[in-house]
């Protein structure tokens, strides 16, 4: 129960977060994939960079475990495309568009309708796919600096100084 | 009201910073690491199990992702009162069936809109499962992780994204 609560909480905060750097509504989506604006990838990798010392910080001390997903090339390389062209039909995400309705964009009710479906048919599909997409190229559960052979403090450090590198640049052009 | 009145919002890099340092607390306290799609699954899967409960207890993937709610469930529908709460305290909520950028380039039928909306939906939900995930958990979860999949699917999420839009808004606006 307590679980269920904490997900709540979290997810109030998550919502409230996202909607005050208004990257939840279409012309924010849209705008980054037609390279216009760039509000949703400022929060995303500002967010990414923040959890990732802090999540890699506690599990150096021993007080939390990585979760990883696996690798699997023919999944998310084509999941992933496949996502991308239905997102930028919709302009909402799974999550963001609750936020979506929450501001009143009632538009995201079509998309969580069609998203909906989208997961009964992939569940229709799936013993299929087990078979063939779900396991070209699987190389299981892998991080950058495991591939690389590197600490994960050098990979988190580079990743810090690109992302403030792009920040700055996107700052510049004004997107 | 219009978007002239609407105040700014937070600067984007505070409201993520902010989202960041939530993640890791969720994952400090609960162990929880955030996503969204897989919530789809189980709400679908419940849908489907007030038509017919054999099935769907038969069908392989309900196996693996059961429909239940789950940590992930509420946290998903969370955000929408998030979201509620933050733009009906700062007068950005508002009643809109056709997004501004939407409607200055495909007008204003917003039967035109929910059909792309929908259609969109279910390619989008179909990817993201065969992808296993998306923007929340491979995106947020599998990047700030430094997970090889995170960064494959996020990067193809935007490919996928880049392109159709590209196509979709070529020629400028066309409604203004």
């Amino acid at each position: 129960m307590s679980e269920l609560v904490y997900g709540f909480v979290t997810g109030i905060m998550f919502g409230f977060f996202l909607q005050k750097g208004r990257v939840i509504r279409y012309d924010k989506q849209i705008g980054a994939l037609r390279l216009i604006d760039m509000t949703i990838v400022k929060f995303m990798f500002t967010t990414i960079l923040v959890a990732m010392v802090g999540v890699y910080l506690l599990k150096d001390l021993g007080l939390a475990k990585l979760s990883l997903k696996p690798t699997i090339l023919g999944a998310n390389i084509i999941g992933g495309i496949v996502f991308g062209i239905g997102w930028g039909l919709l302009g909402y995400c799974p999550g963001t568009q609750l936020g979506a309705l929450g501001e009143g964009r009632w538009d995201a009710f079509w998309g969580i309708l069609g998203m909906l479906v989208g997961a009964g048919i992939f569940a229709e599909f799936y013993p299929a796919l087990k078979k063939t997409v779900l396991t070209w190229g699987d190389l299981g559960k892998i991080t950058i600096p495991q591939i690389l052979g590197v600490n994960h403090w050098i990979i988190i450090a580079a990743f810090v100084i690109l992302g403030i590198l792009m920040f700055r640049w996107f700052e510049k052009k004004g997107l | 009201m219009d978007d002239n009145q609407e105040s700014k919002g937070w600067n984007p890099y505070l409201a993520g910073a902010l989202t960041g340092l939530l993640l890791v607390f969720s994952v400090w306290f609960t162990g929880k690491y955030v996503g969204a799609s897989t919530t789809f699954v189980r709400s679908a899967g419940l849908i489907e199990k007030v038509f017919n409960v054999e099935r769907v207890a038969n069908m392989e993937y309900f196996k693996k992702e059961i429909p239940k709610v789950d940590w992930q469930f509420l946290f998903v529908i969370g955000i929408f009162f998030g979201s509620l709460i933050a733009s009906t305290t700062s007068r950005s909520f508002r009643w809109q069936a056709v997004p501004t950028m939407w409607e200055s380039h495909f007008g204003p039928s917003k039967i035109k809109r929910a059909m792309v909306a929908f259609v969109g939906g279910v390619i989008a939900m179909f990817g993201a499962r065969l992808a296993d995930g998306c923007p929340s958990g491979h995106g947020l979860s599998g990047s700030l992780q430094l997970a090889v999949s995170g960064y494959i699917s996020l990067i193809c999420f935007f490919v996928g994204g880049v392109i159709v839009t590209t196509i979709f808004y070529r020629g400028g606006d066309k409604h203004e």
